[in-house]
């Protein structure tokens, strides 16, 4: 038995060894990418700015971080040159949805940090809780996706989601924007019973009324609760000491200001008309998240100021009778009636990695190409609040910037070889890779 | 009070009935003869002979005749105006057998279950000498469970019927029912059949074992049981004394009663079962089988229908609308069609009052809905009466039988017909009395005070169990409303005329032979006594019609008003599937010439520019240039691509009770084809998508699970039809936390780790290896029979994968008995064992990208696909879900990016290499003459995120379309409008059926005896 034990240990010894030698970089030597030293020009390029705007055979030009030009002639001296012949240069995408780093594996429960307990948690905190060093997020960077809003979930109100960069030590160092909005769950207002034959029930975000009873009335009285804390928060902020700090309204200042956005997760028509008129009360900066039905109200949402980040394309229609390609033409419909819009990807199963995937399906139904990137970059910037510094390939915002040898939005062609994040050159490497290299390496394949 | 020969009172509380023999007598014998003779009456006898102005003769309990000599020991009933009909029979009750409690419904698992922390239960928890499934009640006889329940037999009295088959409807096997009258008394005299039928069902009622789990299961069950009842006839000693078969053997003489539940494709299944054993059954319906009438015909069973007519569906609210789908609006328009299109099309049936709210409201709309009166009264009578075999004691009056009969005021399925009287063995049960005499008249009344006589001119007029009066006073032309309260023989009256300046005159008295006589007050305070005195008749128009607005008929009528409209939905269409992407006249099969298209073959050609494809009789035909029509349908692909369908390897749509049966860890007897429901709207989603063909698999909670189907995405056709013809036959497998039930948090089923899961493999192996050595008298058993056939290479392995481990264990195992897994699906990890894998000659089914929901998919890389593909592996990118498949196109286009997979090796990962693993690649997965014109053609590459079907064909059958699928979006929309202005309009309605939430319809009458409306 002793000997046998002996044994094993020489032989994993050993096969550690060789793997080391073989992979140069597991997971654990990934690194985080330092700061920029020198400037880098991305050469001869389709350059798609995020604004819709396309550039061919053009030049990105960046700098401590920072572009310092972008377009078809301009000057690359000092700086490194990347030949980009034949590919495409866009922004770095932004996932405006997401509870990447808060959970690693659905079914370990202990691997999970995403839903906390309570129903008012407007103090709580998504950004404490990402884990840069999460196997998943490798997976999204070298897709291309480079920022993530990462997002509370549970309760009434979930607490305040953060958006990070892709590429960090830590999550101080992740930290792009903390705490940019807080996250409301609408509740339902009716009780949404699915059609009764197969495919015909309501995805995510219908989730059940109150068992029996009138669901609206349920609703309207939790919608109550909030409306009392929310002037309650208010008020409290008219006065400057307190002998007792309260901690979930000293968390939700920025909304009143604006500094904070109000996301409200909700579906429904019904649902997001209240929503919306509960958030013009406060005069909160509001956003709706999933938006199922936004198409049917798309002018409301317009007229409103209201901008929606949609849930992936890839999902099924909500009823049997609706239209079999609804939910890859509602990104279409809202941008025909001027609604601000982003696309997010919360698959469960392939992690929020084909967000690009789902702005191509919106290409397909009646967006252009340049519209449906726009909807996971520049919009999704504007309505996180970050376009000041990010979205677009934009002189002086931040060098986030994906180079892909075809069309991103395309499976077949996406394929991500530079990336840059604050102009740091960042690994493209990730957990996936690294098997595929070590079964090429037993297996001899090329 | 011409027509007063009241005789009845009191007759109720004496029975002629003798009592039992063997019961003493607390007190003095009173028997009687219960002679009694029906005069004058019209006599519906049977559904085909009426006999006016006929006598009914009958004497303890039974019918001596119609139009016999009235014996002079009978009490004479003069029913002038009545009618007389057979009662009605129900062959769908548990009248007097049901649980006291209603436990039974708390007690039903739903299918899918058998997860959770509850301890497993693998056997029987009843007691005794019976089988080993608590669903099998074979054993249960109504006829000893049966106790009188009176306020439930006046229910059914009151509705019409006499006699009811009464079962325990409780589990798969639900042993006998027993025929049974509706009196009130002693149960030894209301049995006429002790054991009149064998009933079953699809349902495991209060059964508390895990077992069946599924629908799958319960059909499994129950060909087992036919299997092992067979069995048990050899008396075999491994079995013992097994009172559950016994049983069961028993039954098999007696009519055959098949409850289907709610869906209509359970007729279906019923039925094969019933030709797969050779027996019979009575199908007891849901409501909905008018939705496949050419398939129910089919089966030739006789039907017992309920009248279960839904609620009108909540559209008051335009947004919430969006729940309630077309199929759900049509079906609450066209369900009171179905008895109608049932005779129409010729299929026999009964109708049972089981399921309807309001039994009479629901049958007269039938009527409105086309269902004739004969075949209304047939299916209440004569039918049930036959389909049981006891047409010679109940179902119609006829000598001989018993006296069972009821007795109304017109024809019964008239609107505003009254039943008087239901009589139950000769045994007469008031139902509501009003109206039996016919008051209507004109009247002398006579006020009496304090010697003082005024005579006033009344005329009582209305319907006649629901009178109405004016009073007219002597010299005044001004006529004042009387009303008018009749309870048996007493009557109130009250008024007031203009000259009682608002007081009001209120009397009583009692209702003589010759005059109504009684007493009062006036409105002034005078007392008084009142006389009326029947003078002569009034003319009809005026007897018929009420005195005064919101009067007369209205009571009279029955609740549930919304039957008096004409409700006949002229509009409606069957669609197929009945729904809203159904279609009325299923797509056809057309010769079709593909034009100048990107020809994608996935064979040795490689992909063709410009390229013709003739589609003939189902078959690719011809490919090439410049081919001619030759009187084919034209499409141009200019600027498209064709390819072969999408075939997805793994996947769970149009399936129905559960995709799992979970209970027990080998469960190889199940079969995904017994299940089938192709009314799933996945099925056209997927054909939107370019699918053509599904591998539908049982779940993976158990090692062993269930048989597997492929199908064609033939929609709008029937189950059968939509199966892949002479495919070979495969069977689910599992491994890893599924099957050892990881997110349980205490499993208590075998096995809990992956070593588990090898020995059941090993023993199920094994035992089929035994199984097929034992002699020719062995017990069938489903299970081994399934297994024998994977170890003699007749059905093959599909097998859920995820790590390595098991993967090699696996293939280790299968070695060992002489076999190989066909495919592993799933198979995330496959790309660490590819080498084994390709050396046993597997194939592999894997997720595109999936990955970090459970544990064991940790290490499942987007690369998994090519690094298999490049061992030599043939593989394809499956499902496993409703939306996956929707995009497998693009899905397969992933192995480009992750892993350079070359474009056409990757696209035949959706169609060739599936077909490959399947078996089926010589019919269909590529563009080659010969196969199965089962083809797609797209608006873009195949493999581009952009690119969308246009056309889907299967056997050359255009299935999806996309410009007719934007005018079916159309029509939808215009349906949906018409049926939700027709269910508003049947909202406001007054009396109109009850809003969606509400219970039973409220009733109109007006019984509190006020007299104002």
């Amino acid at each position: 038995m002793k000997r046998k034990y002996f044994n094993m240990k020489k032989i994993t010894g050993a096969f550690l060894c060789l793997f080391l030698l073989i992979q140069g970089k597991a997971q654990e030597t990934v690194y985080p990418a330092p700061a920029q030293k020198d400037a880098i020009a991305l050469t001869n390029a389709t350059i798609h700015i995020g604004n819709g705007q396309v550039i061919k055979n053009g030049t990105v030009v960046f700098s401590k971080g920072k572009i310092t030009d972008v377009g078809a002639s301009v000057s690359t001296s000092g700086a490194k040159v990347i030949d980009c012949k034949g590919k495409h240069i866009y922004p770095g995408l932004i996932s405006p949805t997401t509870n990447l780093g808060l959970a690693e594996i659905d079914a370990v429960r202990a691997t999970l940090d995403e839903r906390e307990l309570g129903d008012m948690n407007t103090n709580v905190r998504s950004i404490v809780a990402y884990n840069s060093d999460s196997k998943i997020i490798g997976t999204l960077r070298s897709n291309g996706i480079l920022l993530a809003n990462v997002v509370p979930q549970g309760g009434t109100i979930s607490g305040s989601s953060s958006i990070v960069q892709l590429d960090a030590w830590n999550w101080e160092d992740a930290a792009y924007k903390m705490d940019n909005g807080i996250h409301f769950n609408m509740p339902q207002l009716s009780s949404g019973r699915g059609g009764r034959r197969g495919g015909g029930g309501f995805p995510g975000g219908f989730g059940a009324a109150a068992a029996g009873g009138d669901p609206a009335a349920a609703a309207f009285e939790r919608i109550d609760k909030v409306r009392a804390f929310f002037k309650e928060a208010k008020a409290y902020y008219d006065e400057a000491t307190h002998e007792h700090v309260n901690l979930k309204f000293e968390a939700i200042k920025g909304l009143f200001n604006k500094t904070q956005t109000f996301f409200v997760h909700t579906e429904g028509v019904k649902e997001m008309e209240v929503a919306v008129e509960f958030a013009k009360e406060f005069g909160f900066k509001t956003v709706i998240v999933g938006g199922n039905d936004s198409w049917k109200i798309a002018d409301f949402l317009k007229d409103n100021n209201i901008a929606v980040i949609l849930n992936q394309m890839h999902s099924i229609p909500l009823s049997a009778d609706d239209d079999v390609d609804q939910p890859y033409k509602t990104p279409s419909q809202l941008q025909q009636a001027g609604v601000l819009f982003a696309i997010s990807d919360t698959h469960a199963e392939t992690r929020g990695r084909n967000l690009m995937f789902n702005a191509g399906v919106a290409a397909a139904y009646g967006l252009t190409k340049e519209q449906a990137l726009q909807a996971i970059t520049l919009s999704a910037a504007k309505i996180l609040g970050i376009d000041d510094i990010t979205g677009s390939l934009e002189k002086g915002k931040d060098a986030n910037i994906v180079v892909s040898e075809g069309d991103i939005l395309d499976p077949k062609s996406s394929k991500v070889t530079n990336a840059f994040i604050q102009g740091r050159t960042v690994n493209l490497d990730d957990h996936g890779k690294q098997l595929y290299e070590r079964y090429k390496y037993k297996y001899g394949l090329k | 009070m011409r027509k007063l020969k009241l005789l009845l009172v009191g007759l109720s509380f004496v029975s002629f009935l003798q009592a039992q023999e063997t019961f003493p007598v607390n007190g003095t014998a009173d028997e009687r003869t219960g002679n009694y003779a029906f005069t004058n009456a019209t006599i519906v006898k049977d559904a085909q002979t009426t006999l006016q102005n006929a006598t009914l003769v009958i004497k303890q309990g039974k019918i001596v005749g119609v139009n016999v000599a009235i014996p002079k020991d009978a009490v004479v009933i003069d029913c002038k105006g009545k009618f007389i009909y057979p009662s009605f029979i129900d062959l769908f009750s548990d009248y007097g057998v049901a649980p006291a409690t209603t436990g039974q419904t708390t007690a039903v698992r739903g299918f899918g279950g058998g997860g959770g922390r509850q301890e497993a239960q693998t056997t029987s928890n009843t007691k005794g000498a019976y089988g080993w499934n608590q669903a099998i009640k074979a054993e249960v006889d109504a006829s000893k469970e049966f106790t009188l329940n009176d306020a439930k037999a006046k229910e059914l009295r009151t509705a019409g019927f006499g006699t009811v088959l009464s079962n325990l409807q409780d589990g798969i096997a639900r042993g006998t029912a027993t025929l049974v009258t509706l009196g009130s008394e002693n149960e030894n005299f209301q049995i006429l059949k002790e054991r009149a039928s064998a009933n079953y069902s699809f349902s495991k009622g209060s059964s508390t074992q895990d077992y069946p789990g599924s629908l799958m299961g319960t059909i499994a069950l129950i060909r087992q049981t036919y299997l092992d009842a067979q069995w048990y006839k050899s008396k075999p000693a491994t079995e013992g004394i097994n009172l559950s078969l016994q049983a069961w053997n028993d039954n098999q003489s007696l009519p055959q009663i098949f409850d289907l539940g709610n869906d209509k494709w359970n007729a279906l299944r019923a039925d094969k079962i019933a030709k797969e054993f050779g027996v019979h059954y009575i199908l007891k319906g849901g409501g909905e089988e008018y939705q496949r009438l050419d398939d129910i015909k089919a089966t030739k069973a006789s039907f017992i229908l309920p009248l279960n007519f839904p609620q009108p569906p909540d559209v008051s609210d335009p947004n919430d609308v969006r729940s309630v789908s077309l199929s759900e609006m049509k079906n609450w328009e066209m369900a009171p069609s179905q008895p109608a299109m049932f005779e129409k099309a010729g299929i026999e049936f009964a109708i049972t009052a089981t399921g309807a709210t309001d039994f009479l409201a629901n049958l007269r709309k039938a009527i409105q809905n086309g269902l004739s009166e004969t075949k209304a009264l047939e299916g209440l009578t004569k039918i049930p009466a036959t389909l049981i075999g006891v047409y010679d004691k109940v179902g119609s009056i006829d000598a001989g039988k018993v006296a069972n009969f009821i007795i109304t005021n017109g024809p019964i399925f008239k609107d505003s017909t009254i039943f008087f009287q239901n009589w139950v063995q000769g045994k007469k049960y008031s139902l509501k009395e009003d109206g039996w005499n016919d008051y209507r008249g004109d009247y002398t009344f006579t006020v009496n005070t304090k010697g003082t006589v005024k005579n006033y001119d009344v005329v009582l007029r209305g319907a006649p169990e629901r009178i109405t009066a004016t009073l007219q006073a002597p010299g005044d032309s001004a006529k004042t409303n009387l009303t008018f309260t009749i309870a048996e023989k007493l009557v109130k009256i009250g008024w007031s005329s203009r000259a009682d300046q608002g007081r009001q005159n209120n009397l009583s008295g009692v209702i003589g032979k010759d005059a109504w006589t009684g007493n009062g007050y006036m409105g002034n305070g005078d007392v008084i006594t009142w006389k009326m005195v029947y003078k002569g008749e009034v003319p009809a128009e005026i007897r018929d019609t009420a005195a005064f607005a919101g009067g007369g008929n209205r009571g009279g009528g029955f609740p549930g008003g919304g039957a008096r409209r004409t409700t006949a939905s002229t509009q409606a269409d069957v669609i197929y599937p009945f729904e809203g992407y159904g279609n009325k006249e299923l797509p056809k099969q057309e010769d079709i010439l593909i034009k100048n298209a990107t020809v994608w073959t996935n064979e040795k050609e490689g992909n063709l520019e410009n390229t013709d494809v003739l589609l003939k009789a189902g078959k690719i035909a011809k490919i090439g240039k410049g081919l001619s029509a030759d009187g084919a349908r034209v499409i141009d692909g200019t600027g498209k691509f064709l390819s072969a369908g999408v075939i997805d390897e793994h996947s769970h749509i149009a399936a129905t009770g559960g995709i799992n049966e979970c209970t027990q860890a080998v469960t190889a007897e199940v079969r995904i084809a017994d299940v089938i429901n192709p009314d799933d709207i996945a099925i056209y989603r997927h054909l939107a998508s370019g699918v053509t063909s599904e591998h539908i698999l049982h779940g993976s909670c158990n090692p062993i699970g269930g048989q597997t189907q492929l199908i064609k995405l033939r929609w709008g056709k029937n189950a059968e039809d939509m199966k892949f013809a002479n495919w070979d036959p495969f069977i689910k497998f599992a491994l890893g936390e599924n099957v050892k039930k990881s997110s349980s948090t205490a499993n208590t089923r075998f096995p809990d780790t992956r070593m588990g899961v090898e020995q059941v493999y090993a023993d199920a192996f094994q035992r089929a290896v035994d199984y097929q050595k034992m002699g020719p008298n062995k017990r069938k058993d489903l299970e081994l029979e399934a297994i024998s056939e994977i170890l003699n290479k007749k059905r093959f392995i599909t097998s859920h994968s995820y790590v390595q481990s098991e993967i090699n264990m696996l293939m280790k195992v299968t070695a060992r008995f002489g076999i190989q897994v066909n495919t592993f699906t799933h198979i995330l990890e496959g790309y660490k064992v590819a080498d084994k894998m390709k050396a046993n000659g597997v194939a592999a089914s894997t997720f595109s990208d999936w990955w970090a929901y459970k544990a064991e998919v940790q290490d499942a890389i987007a690369y998994n696909a090519a690094i298999m593909q490049k061992m030599g592996i043939v593989v394809a990118i499956n499902s496993d879900d409703a939306e996956q498949a929707t995009h497998l196109n693009q899905e397969a286009a992933k192995t480009i990016k992750y892993g350079d997979v070359p474009e056409k090796e990757a696209f035949k990962m959706a169609t060739l290499n599936p077909a490959t693993m399947l078996h089926v690649a010589d019919r269909v997965g590529s563009i080659k003459v010969g196969k199965d014109a089962d083809v797609v053609l797209w608006s873009d590459q195949p493999l581009s995120v952009y690119a969308k079907s246009l056309y889907t064909i299967v056997d050359g059958v255009v299935y999806f379309d996309r410009e007719k699928d934007a005018a079916m979006e159309k029509q939808i929309a215009a349906e949906r409008s018409r049926l939700i202005q027709k269910l508003l309009g049947e909202r406001r309605t007054p009396g109109g059926a009850a809003p969606a939430r509400g219970g039973r319809p409220r009733t109109d009458s007006d019984d509190d005896g006020d007299g104002i409306d």
